[in-house]
């Protein structure tokens, strides 16, 4: 037995395989399968100050290799989180990262207020969700915007905060360098891609919400390009995500920079998907007498 | 809730009519958890996400599920091509089926399906002792499964829209005429929207207690993503609930169409 556990922004997770937010809700719908705990951590559905219905159906399109999302954040609000799932989640052992997200910089400064005094492990900040008209892509889109809301952020809480950076940008590295001056503690990154499928029998878009959020093994290389990018960049820790799939792809992105990986998409098409990079991450420290998973962050060898 | 997620073999695959498959699945763990009205989410090989498919029959003693599906597009094609002692990569039995309900002697139900919608109220059907299938379908060569329900004693009434067999038309009149005689304990219909408009308001007229199953394009399959959800209205308010978790099959009364 290899010792799996990685340490981000002074959080140990008990191996680098988290679940991404969005795609594992609040966990329970996955626990007939097998005990969360298994998994390193659990990035939890984006949380909002208040219960949010999000977007009219469809919501989901499938795409070559992916698929895009509209959900729109649907999510019960703060509350039922920290009453409801967050202790039970914490009885059984798992990590936890609370996803949030809001509107205006109140919203963004109360729910970081609220989660400071609760068990969660750290604090996610999407400041990149595409589809929430108000806030949300504005705030992740420019510096001045991502670094207002890590500020304010880092000024309501102790936690330790991960600043989930949009890929839908210019220039990746300057806004992860704003949010790192403004005290993130840590980066995670991709978020979802824009895109759009149009079903060309009725001219319709196949999202009620026309756009979504492009994720799946096809971003997989963009993912990895900016997590390099970034990692390069900065001093913070990095968690990488967009298109992870299986072992090979959870290392190849620790090499290009990522102290742990998030899984969303690939969980869709197997929810085992993660146990099975788990074991494949193992198998690859013994194959090449890794003893530390920091041996192989950002070991990549660039020509 | 309670489900798998694992490999199960095809043991019997038959073309049904054009495009239409009818699969047994040897999946006992599956079978013994199944209730009628729920689906399986499928994992079709270089595809993304899985496809849900109803749950047309349940046999424990035998450890099989059967499916019935119609090819509508890429990876329900590939589906089809799966043979006999090929894996079948499921997680299944997902989603709240029909209720099976006591109902008092001399009294029946109706299941109502349209096209796709048929094959979920066959094993609906036989969970009843007395029951009546109205079944609609585009055309003659679209009819599926009829045999089916007349082999387990469900009396048995087709409609087509073409008239090109059965009574011409859609279900709406057959079906009032069904619940004139005054002997229906409850409806239960899967099919196209319009048709489920119209089962949930002849019932209500009637004064009859009806579940319908909904249909939307999913993620995850079993609760996680909030991808599937239908607008429903639960408790004095409008919710958007999970076709996966929370359906497929609601009360008429609290579904909005
Ligand atoms: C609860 C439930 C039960 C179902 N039961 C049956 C059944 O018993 N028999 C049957 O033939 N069909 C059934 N369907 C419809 C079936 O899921 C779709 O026909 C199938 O997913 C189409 O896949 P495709 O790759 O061939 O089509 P494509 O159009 O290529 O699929 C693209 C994407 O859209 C999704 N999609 C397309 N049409 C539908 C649809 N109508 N509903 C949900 N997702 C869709 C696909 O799953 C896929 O993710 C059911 C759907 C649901 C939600
Ligand atoms: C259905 C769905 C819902 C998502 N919801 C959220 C969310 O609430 N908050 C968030 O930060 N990211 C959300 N994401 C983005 C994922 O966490 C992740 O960044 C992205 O999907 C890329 O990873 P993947 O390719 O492994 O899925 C969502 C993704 C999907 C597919
Ligand atoms: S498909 Fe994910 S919640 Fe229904």
């Amino acid at each position: 037995m290899k010792d799996l556990s990685v340490k981000v922004a002074g959080v140990t997770f008990p191996n680098p395989v988290i679940a991404a937010s969005g795609t594992y809700g609040f966990g329970e719908d996955y626990a007939p399968l097998y005990p969360l705990n298994k998994l390193g951590g659990i990035s939890c559905k984006g949380t909002t100050m208040n219960e949010k219905p999000g977007n009219i159906p469809p919501r989901i399109a499938e795409t070559t290799a992916g698929m895009l999302n509209a959900v729109g954040l649907q999510n019960p609000g703060v509350e039922v989180f920290v009453n409801k799932y967050l202790p039970e989640l914490k009885k059984q052992g798992n990590v936890i990262i609370a996803n949030v997200a809001g509107a205006t910089l109140e919203d963004y400064r109360n729910i970081a207020e609220r989660l400071d005094s609760t068990d969660v492990d750290m604090i996610e900040l999407n400041i990149s969700c595409p589809n929430v008209k108000q806030g949300g892509a504005t705030w992740g889109t420019s510096c001045e915007g991502a670094s207002t809301v890590t500020k304010a952020v880092r000024a309501a809480t102790k936690k330790p905060i991960m600043v989930k950076l949009t890929p839908n940008v210019t220039n990746v590295v300057e806004i992860a360098k704003a949010v790192e001056a403004e005290g993130a503690d840590c980066l995670s990154l991709i978020n979802t891609l824009l895109g759009m499928r149009i079903d060309i029998r009725t001219k319709r878009p196949i999202l009620h919400n026309n756009v979504g959020g492009f994720s799946g093994p096809a971003i997989f290389p963009v993912a990895v390009r900016m997590v390099w990018q970034v990692a390069n960049a900065v001093d913070i820790d990095v968690v990488g995500m967009g298109g992870i799939s299986t072992a090979e792809d959870a290392i190849e992105m620790m090499m290009a920079g990522a102290k742990a990986v998030q899984m969303g998409t690939a969980i869709f098409t197997d929810p085992y998907s993660p146990l099975k990079v788990i074991d494949g991450i193992e198998k690859y420290m013994i194959e090449n007498n890794i003893e530390n998973l920091s041996e192989i962050t950002g070991s990549v060898k660039p020509w | 809730m309670s489900y798998k997620c694992d490999c199960y073999k095809l043991i019997e695959k038959k073309a049904i009519s054009a495009g239409m498959f009818s699969f047994t699945i040897y999946c006992p763990e599956v079978a013994n958890l199944a209730k009628c009205g729920q689906f399986v989410h499928i994992l079709v090989p270089g595809f993304t996400l899985r496809r849900p498919i109803s749950i047309c029959e349940v046999n424990r003693d035998k450890g099989t599920i059967r499916i019935v599906f119609e090819i509508r597009g890429s990876g329900t094609d590939k589906l089809a091509s799966i043979n006999v002692g090929d894996d079948i990569d499921m997680i299944a039995p997902l989603g709240n089926g029909f209720s099976v309900l006591d109902i008092a002697d001399g009294k029946r139900i109706i299941v109502i399906g349209g096209g796709i919608g048929v094959p979920p109220m066959l094993e609906t059907a036989k969970s009843y002792k007395k029951a009546t299938a109205l079944l609609g379908f585009r055309s003659y060569d679209k009819v599926i499964l009829t045999k089916d329900f007349e082999d387990n004693g469900i009396e048995t009434i087709v409609c087509t829209d073409d008239g090109s067999v059965g009574i011409s038309g859609t279900i709406s009149a057959p079906l009032k005429a069904e619940l004139e005689k005054g002997d229906v304990a409850a409806v239960f219909a899967c099919g196209p929207k319009p048709m489920l408009a119209s089962v949930i308001s002849l019932a209500k007229e009637y004064g009859v207690y009806s579940e319908v199953s909904l249909e939307e394009r999913m993620g995850c399959g079993v609760g996680a993503c909030v991808g599937c959800v239908c607008k429903i209205m639960r408790d004095g308010e409008e919710k958007m609930l999970r076709v996966c978790k929370d359906g497929p099959v609601f009360k008429g009364e609290e579904v909005i169409l």
